[in-house]
């Protein structure tokens, strides 16, 4: 299935799923960013241009009529998915235009606000306690599937009112969907997912429940004042599944990776706790896991390129957010970086709305690990894995601690 | 010093609400808002310089 024809020239043949890129991406993309095609091209996985310059990602990104989000994801569509049952059912809002995207996104944002998501600050507190005290003992833990990739899909089943006992099932047809080399398994994903939350629609209007996203969604009114149809909230709900799972694990998974290699940036924040929200920020720009594609609307020269109607574009925000032109010695973390404009959730009408819950679960998590785990390193950097794609961060990602210092709670 | 925050501009990112918490908050859909109607006590002058900087929209706008 993977094409493994090595690339000889980054700029005019990328390959997200080069197995060095998967390591590392950072020196693929400065190479592009500062050579003669900051926006490369590449005819592999369907072909693809690559804005790698902060200030043609954000230009785009802002451009939403020309660069639209019908399509999010960078390799062609999965056949058979544009047939059945589910057809009419996309990702709303993102992959929404206006006007219809206004109402699509009015309607979730007011769940996703700070003082929202702030409801869910204990309950993702005791989740990760719990997740702790399953490994703390041992001296030893996989900060990526034993910690991280369990806390996402536990917030978000919460949210959602589904059941959270089903959070693993919910993981794994959350891998499937955004496994981009796996167009069965993508399918397969989408027919777990889409039927499941079918059910819960037809579920919740025959049973409304208070306080339960779902129930709130299926009695909302649409611009018109019309009902929202189903495919809407189905929509919706496989959003903020496959778009709020794998992201966030991602981040957390790659913000352990980088604490257990730095010793002076845990200590800091022991000293200066005020420092936590902009760490967060630098975290997120430095190991910006999302990477969204767009669809050319019609055909447009921009920057020199020629794009044509139907052309997939990759939107390199990790590559902007590590722009030297915006962010001085972009390679290094810097929890106290004065100026720090990342747009790790994108920029534009398209701005990533579970953003706050995001920053939340990223910070109790990030936190709960430090107070009971201050002390912690790599067992081996070398073993340490990647997922490769449109999102990344470590998925096996062992770490070894003194099990004397950290009782158990 | 007075700010402002351009609302058809504003994506709300949070990233002023972040930086300066004494000065920008957020409305029911995320959006950012300004706190202080009136003139900002000059304590809170640096924080909000930053908070504008700090805007991936470009949303904010100081007077002096």
């Amino acid at each position: 299935m993977a094409e493994t024809e090595p690339v000889k020239d980054w700029a005019s043949d990328y390959d997200i799923f080069a197995h060095d890129f998967m390591i590392d991406p950072y020196p693929f993309m400065s190479e592009i960013r500062e050579g003669a095609r900051p926006i490369a091209r590449t005819e592999r996985w369907g072909g693809s241009w690559l804005p790698t310059r902060y200030d043609d990602v954000v230009a785009m990104a802002q451009e939403h009529d020309v660069f639209t989000s019908r399509q999010i994801i960078v390799v062609p569509p999965v056949p058979g998915a544009a047939e059945g049952a589910y057809s009419a059912v996309a990702a709303p809002p993102i992959t929404s235009d206006p006007p219809d995207h206004r109402w699509h996104r009015r309607l979730i944002l007011p769940t996703f606000s700070p003082q929202s998501v702030a409801t869910f600050e204990d309950g993702t507190r005791a989740l990760c306690n719990r997740l702790i005290d399953g490994f703390i003992a041992n001296g030893v833990a996989d900060a990526g599937e034993g910690y991280a990739q369990q806390i996402p899909a536990r917030v978000i089943s919460a949210m959602l009112g589904v059941p959270v006992e089903m959070a693993d099932e919910f993981t794994g047809w959350v891998q499937g969907a955004l496994d981009l080399q796996n167009p069965k398994g993508r399918l397969e994903a989408r027919m777990k997912i889409l039927p499941f939350f079918h059910a819960q629609v037809q579920d919740r209007r025959a049973n409304p429940r208070e306080h339960d996203l779902i129930t709130t969604l299926v009695s909302s009114v649409d611009d018109h004042g019309d009902p929202v149809p189903d495919s809407y909230v189905i929509g919706v709900c496989n959003l903020l599944l496959v778009a709020g799972v794998d992201t966030t694990w991602s981040s957390i998974g790659s913000a352990l990776w980088h604490f257990a290699q730095h010793p002076e940036h845990r200590e800091q924040l022991r000293n200066q706790p005020s420092l936590w929200p902009m760490a967060i920020e630098e975290l997120l720009r430095a190991y910006s896991p999302v990477t969204m594609a767009r669809i050319v609307d019609r055909d447009i020269e921009f920057q020199g390129c020629p794009m044509k109607a139907g052309d997939r574009v990759l939107m390199a925000f990790p590559a902007a957010n590590r722009d030297p032109r915006h962010f001085p010695n972009p390679d290094v973390v810097d929890f106290e970086r004065e100026h720090n404009r990342h747009v790790a959730f994108g920029s534009g009408i398209h701005r990533c709305a579970g953003s706050n819950l995001a920053r939340l679960e990223l910070r109790v998590a990030l936190q709960t690990w430090l107070e009971r785990i201050p002390e912690f390193d790599l067992v081996d950097p070398g073993t340490v894995t990647w997922a490769a794609g449109q999102v990344r961060g470590p998925r096996q990602c062992l770490v070894r601690f003194p099990v004397a210092t950290s009782p158990v709670n | 010093m007075r700010v402002v925050i351009e609302y058809d501009i504003c994506q709300g990112h949070q990233a002023c609400a972040i930086v300066a918490p004494d000065v920008f908050g957020s409305d029911e859909i995320g959006n950012g808002v300004v706190l202080i109607t009136g003139d900002l006590p000059g304590e809170l002058h640096e924080l909000t310089r930053r908070a504008q900087r700090n805007c991936p929209e470009h949303a904010i706008t100081i007077s002096d």
